[in-house]
């Protein structure tokens, strides 16, 4: 059997917004690194291929705009990149991406940073660029306004045309940035003592990017890193991002409620790959899940019971909420996989609770079944995915 | 009066002319095993913290790369913290613009860095106005010359209101009583000339509350800015009278600004080379003298100065007999040669032709004098006689070579600065600041009147 890829997102005590509550969780070690270590370090126990990073430029937030004021949820976060670095040296590996901004953050830094993010991973660095959409966000920087959203205003014309323009500019962000990662051939240090010449100068390239939001000239500060073009990734709802992510990514995370819906996206994405017309390997396509899982299906939905009550509220989510057996939720992935995906992106309701579910419980089931490996195949996260180091995109000097 | 305490810092080699790279034991400067095998050392020597420099655009000459120095090197911040994962102690200092960031994220970035090194966190905060650098970023150059400090000055500013926007027990984190956080907890607002900026800072207090901050600029307005803000200035005035009158200089301004002498660290950039004799060190540091200044390299500085190309001229031979250019120059991405360099021409063919000197010669001559060549016996008490003198409060080594290049000096220098009393032990404490003998910032918005804080 064709193994299926797994990865978990991490985020705060867990995507349920009362975790932080559970007797299992830490809260008051989320702003720590070895509580960090420990999850990582458990993932790669559990041989997945990637952990991802949430991040955003502003607090959480209940309101689709601005800040909710509730003081019984987690708010605050670290840095989605250096939380990833300082977890690179403890693990050898697991893949590790981060979540940046592509509407505030300058694209040259984060080409450096996940190059370098790269580098201290030997291989194992991944980017996840988010739009930054939040009109509270923005005035953090007080270099543009944008205007204030509610969850009503999406599909008004005048939102539409707004996220579009986001959306630009992240393409733009994405495309600089691969040619930042390109703009040193591979070979360009050569350290020549009779010319004296540490670099062979006409191995590095301008990028000369010219768009409506920034023109950048390069090339990059930083080599070419070690995968030569770190894994980029994506997560998307509607046909605009599917593009976005056809345009620029390697991995597409989804969001379907079913096998059947499943299908009807996956031919959405693939549709948006011919209309950019996408050449070389396609995206490959992880569905994204929140789980609670524990030994039998009555435990798992009580406890999510426990923590909606907690939080006064029912979970909701983008995704699609799985509480239940190990076994089980081996059979969903399994049964979805068959509509075209290529893995999934598990997001635990607590941590570490629900991550240690998915690494004692669901890996070694998904192994008996012969659906997931048992040990690394390859030392770098493209390789893991089996995509192939890329050559660079500037015409090679002789 | 007791012997006051030496500072040690480590700068890691990397795109400059001090390093060399034509030695056979030049490794990798981008790599992170050389990375971590510099930190491992410095901080097996107890040094107070490692510095990483930045450079957000390649350096050019004569229309191309500039290719003969070591070029490329990663993010400052994100080695960094994957190096907080690797030490223990060891402070961790990154030089980041404040022309080409926001204050939001950097300040974030910074506070991350100091829970994720458990307070080992520093700013080196460098300024720079010029387009060629900017042509890498959305707003190029909008910067005027005149501006880079204040713009710098208030970058800071709104820096530490975020970073006191939140205080160290804002996370009760308390499931009894369901309070995760302290409501309005990250609040702020900061009006001004630069930056007009509101809302919520999302990265709780780092355990130093601030990260140490350096400043390394020698103009007026540097040494003020030195003075009214940061806790570590470095200097390049390494002979001991120019050390002594920088000292008193800059720690004379801290009083206006309700500051002790104490409260900020002058560490000069300095070099060194040991021998087991003086005669075998002096050797050693001509042979360096000669590898950092290739016959290419003494060609290009020579440019540098003449503003053309001579690349048809002879290293060996004298300097050249036609007159400089005086317009717009032939380098660019690096700050010196903004002086007369007419008048700089005048003065070398002047030195060249008394005694005899080649290009090469001449440039080995002017360009990075070496500041400890010795024993380590000799080189140890030229550093305490420099403390212990007021010209410094400590150092900023830059070794020649990756990553080996701190080697001796920890394994000799430093216990013979141990012996006298001078230099700690062992850490005793864990953060950075505890290190450097500075006091804790005030802690944050509960204990503070909230000015400029947001009517809601």
């Amino acid at each position: 059997m064709i193994h299926i890829h797994l990865a978990a997102a991490l985020d705060g005590a867990g995507w349920h917004p009362a975790a932080w509550c559970d007797p299992a969780a830490q809260p008051s070690r989320l702003f720590a690194a070895g509580y960090w270590a420990g999850l990582v370090t458990e993932a790669e126990r559990g041989r997945l291929d990637f952990v991802t990073f949430e991040d955003a430029l502003g607090p959480q937030s209940s309101r689709f705009d601005g800040p909710d004021d509730r003081v019984d949820q987690v708010r605050g976060r670290l840095d989605a990149v250096l939380l990833a670095a300082r977890l690179a040296p403890l693990t050898s590996r697991i893949g590790l991406i981060p979540t940046t901004s592509t509407t505030h953050t300058e694209p040259f830094h984060v080409a450096i940073g996940i190059a370098s993010l790269d580098y201290v991973s030997r291989g194992r660095a991944g980017w996840r660029p988010q739009i930054s959409s939040r009109a509270a966000d923005a005035a953090h920087f007080g270099r543009r306004t944008f205007p204030v959203l509610s969850r009503e205003d999406i599909g008004t014309p005048a939102a539409k045309a707004f996220v579009s323009e986001l959306f630009g500019e992240a393409a733009d962000a994405v495309e600089v940035v691969r040619r930042l990662w390109d703009s040193w051939e591979d070979d360009a240090e050569i350290r020549d003592v009779s010319t004296g010449r540490f670099i062979d100068r006409d191995k590095l390239h301008y990028i000369d990017f010219e768009g409506p939001h920034f023109n950048v000239r390069g090339p990059s500060i930083t080599p070419r890193p070690p995968q030569g073009q770190p894994l980029i990734t994506a997560l998307a709802h509607d046909v605009e991002p599917y593009e976005f992510a056809a345009r620029g990514a390697d991995v597409v995370y989804v969001t379907p409620r079913s096998r059947t819906e499943t299908a009807m996206i996956v031919g959405r994405v693939r549709n948006a790959e011919a209309a950019v017309g996408r050449v070389g390997e396609p995206l490959k396509i992880f569905a994204d899940l929140v789980v609670l899982l524990d030994e039998t299906a009555s435990v798992a939905a009580e406890r999510k019971e426990m923590l909606d009550q907690l939080d006064g509220a029912e979970l909701t989510s983008d995704a699609e909420i799985f509480t239940g057996t190990a076994g089980e939720l081996a059979d969903l992935l399994l049964d979805w996989r068959a509509s075209g995906l290529d893995g999934f992106r598990l997001r635990p309701g607590v941590l570490p609770y629900d991550l240690t579910g998915i690494t004692h419980g669901l890996v070694p089931e998904l192994q008996d079944r012969g659906a997931f490996r048992r040990e690394y195949e390859a030392v770098t996260l493209r390789g893991l995915l089996g995509l192939p180091r890329p050559a660079g995109r500037y015409p090679a000097t002789s | 009066m007791p012997v006051k305490q030496v500072h040690l810092a480590a700068h890691f080699p990397g795109v400059n002319n001090t390093t060399v790279w034509s030695d056979p034991r030049s490794g990798s400067q981008i790599d992170f095993g050389s990375f971590v095998s510099l930190a491992q050392t410095a901080e097996r020597g107890r040094f107070d913290f490692l510095f990483l420099a930045e450079g957000l655009r390649l350096r050019e000459l004569k229309g191309g790369i500039h290719d003969l120095d070591v070029v490329g090197r990663p993010e400052s911040l994100t080695v960094l913290s994957a190096l907080a994962g690797v030490t223990t102690h060891l402070g961790l200092a990154a030089t980041v613009n404040s022309t080409f960031n926001e204050p939001y994220e950097v300040a974030r970035r910074l506070a991350t860095l100091d829970h994720l090194s458990g307070g080992r966190a520093a700013w080196n905060v460098v300024t720079s106005y010029d387009a060629f650098t900017g042509e890498n970023f959305r707003r190029g150059g909008f910067l005027d010359e005149a501006d880079r400090y204040t713009r710098a000055a208030e970058f800071l500013q709104v820096a530490r209101l975020l970073w006191d926007s939140w205080s160290a027990d804002d996370i009760p984190a308390d499931p009894v009583t369901g309070r995760f956080v302290r409501r309005g907890a990250g609040e702020f607002h900061h009006e001004g000339r630069h930056f007009d900026v509101s809302g919520r800072f999302n990265t709780p207090r780092g355990p130093q509350g601030h990260p140490v901050i350096i400043q390394a600029g020698d103009s007026a307005e540097g040494r003020e800015f030195a003075a009214s803000d940061a806790d570590v200035i470095f200097s390049r005035h390494s002979r001991l009278e120019d050390g002594r009158a920088f000292y008193k200089d800059v720690k004379g301004r801290l009083a206006k600004y309700g500051r002790r002498p104490e409260d900020l660290k002058i560490l000069p950039a300095v070099t060194y080379v040991l021998g087991d004799t003086e005669e075998e060190a002096a050797e050693r540091a001509v042979e360096i003298r000669r590898a950092q200044v290739s016959p290419q390299t003494a060609i290009t500085y020579v440019e540098g100065i003449w503003g053309r190309d001579l690349s048809a001229y002879d290293p060996n031979g004298p300097l050249p007999d036609i007159e400089p250019d005086l317009g717009e120059g032939v380098s660019k991405g690096r700050a010196q040669f903004r002086g007369d360099r007419g008048a700089i021409a005048r003065k070398w063919r002047a030195q060249a032709e008394e005694r005899g000197l080649s290009i090469r010669e001449l440039v080995i001559e002017v360009t990075g004098r070496q500041t400890f060549v010795g024993t380590a016996r000799t080189v140890a008490d030229q550093i305490d006689e420099f403390v212990q003198s007021d010209a410094a409060d400590g150092f900023v080594f830059v070794p020649h070579l990756t990553p080996g290049g701190l080697d001796d000096l920890v394994d000799h220098v430093v216990p013979l600065l141990q012996e006298k009393g001078v230099f700690r032990s062992d850490y005793a404490g864990s953060t950075l600041r505890a290190h450097l003998g500075l006091d804790a910032p005030h802690p944050g918005p509960a204990a503070m009147p909230r000015a400029g804080e947001v009517a809601s």
